[in-house]
């Protein structure tokens, strides 16, 4: 696993999720451009194109989500065959992002986003 | 039996906080009196929340009272506490069966095989499942349902509401081609505006770059985007390759059972499709 320079509150923060067994790595990632500014991920995930497409995604749900008129996103979750994204945005732009397998606990894996996001906040 | 449910009875009355309460919800269930099956169960988890079998128990009612969504959510509320319980995986693997999403199942009954590998009446449901059609559904809904002890007996799907929202009736479904043109279905947001077309031409967005991450970690296809908002929830999925399929519901809905609803709309979308 590779961690990116960062200050010990985002290590810490990261921390939090990457210890979620299933979670193959987390990022925070600025909401704006996609920039990596941290990172915890094991050998092989391309941090850098995951951040700039999930903040891409985010984006584009988070305009179709408050065009329906459900409110501002507080987490989504990309399933795929063979493994998810989980994102949460933080209140200061900031995404939580977190690379996981396919049976890991989404429940959990959320409710730690939720307080890496407050803590990054 | 009967005698089994006095005594069992007797023993919950002395001692509320027993755990005798799920097996004798379960011998009431069995017995087909599922209002005092759903009593002794609901009253069993409020006193103990956090038991999997009691969140277990309670599922079976619901399915047997063919409140499926319910049920759902209490075997999927049954994984979170115990993640290899195998009465919660055979019944998801049940309703999975029943709204046609024979991978889930099998995906289910797999994991419930790790868990209890000498348990024949599995293996015997994952013969019947993966039967397909050969398989009489009636036969590998059964198989399912014995290794669940689940429902009695698998109601045809409520389809008429999803195809209803998918002619245009305003449900919260939307179905679109790639390109963010609409097939089917409508949305309006909360003051009454029709949001239709700007929601689609931002979804058709959405799924391409779904697409593109799950391609760079290497995931395979992407088989849904479920999403939390502050007002409500959206669960986005391609029932085909070559369409996108959005439900949105209230925040009333939890997650998990929004997923089912996505689940039942998708098979509805995909033979809808077939039809055109």
């Amino acid at each position: 696993m590779t961690i990116a320079p960062a200050g010990g509150g985002f290590a810490r923060a990261l921390d939090l999720v990457t210890r979620v067994r299933g979670v193959r790595g987390a990022m925070l990632v600025t909401g704006d451009d996609g920039l990596v500014v941290a990172e915890q991920l094991m050998e092989g995930i391309k941090g850098p194109a995951v951040a700039a497409l999930a903040a891409s995604v985010a984006r584009r749900l988070g305009r179709a989500m408050e065009t329906a008129g459900v409110g501002a996103t507080l987490f989504w979750h990309l399933q795929a065959e063979r493994g998810a994204l989980l994102v949460v945005p933080a209140p200061s732009g900031l995404l939580v992002v977190a690379v996981a397998e396919p049976e890991v606990n989404v429940g959990l894996v959320r409710l730690e986003l939720l307080r890496a996001a407050e803590g990054v906040g | 039996m009967l005698d089994e449910i006095k005594t069992l009875s007797s023993q919950l009355a002395q001692d509320p906080d027993s755990l005798v309460f799920l097996r004798l919800g379960e011998l009431l269930r069995r017995k087909g009196q599922l209002e005092a099956a759903h009593r002794v169960a609901l009253t069993g988890l409020e006193r103990h929340p956090h038991l999997a079998d009691a969140h277990d128990l309670y599922a079976r009612v619901l399915a047997d009272k063919r409140d499926y969504e319910r049920a759902f959510d209490e075997w999927d509320m049954a994984l979170r506490i115990a993640p290899t319980h195998v009465g919660a995986l055979k019944g998801l693997a049940f309703l999975y069966f029943t709204v046609g999403d024979l991978a889930q199942a099998v995906a289910h009954l797999e994991a419930a095989r790790r868990a209890a590998p000498d348990d024949p009446a599995i293996v015997q449901a994952l013969a019947a499942v993966r039967g397909g059609g050969g398989a009489p559904a009636t036969g590998a809904a059964a198989a399912t349902e014995e290794v669940a002890a689940a429902p009695a007996a698998a109601a045809p799907l409520e389809e008429a509401r999803v195809f209803a929202g998918l002619e245009g009736a305003q449900e919260g479904l939307l179905l679109l081609d790639p390109s963010g043109r609409v097939l089917g279905g409508g949305l309006k947001d909360p003051h009454g505006r029709d949001v239709t077309d700007a929601v689609a031409a931002y979804l058709a967005g959405v799924s391409q770059e779904a697409a593109r991450t799950a391609k760079l970690l290497d995931f395979g296809a992407w088989t849904g985007l479920a999403a939390e908002g502050t007002i409500g929830h959206v669960h986005l999925t391609p029932p085909t390759g070559n369409a996108l399929l959005l439900v949105v519901r209230d925040r009333s809905v939890p997650m998990g059972r929004l997923a089912i609803l996505a689940q039942r709309a998708a098979l509805a979308a995909r033979r809808w499709l077939e039809r055109q």
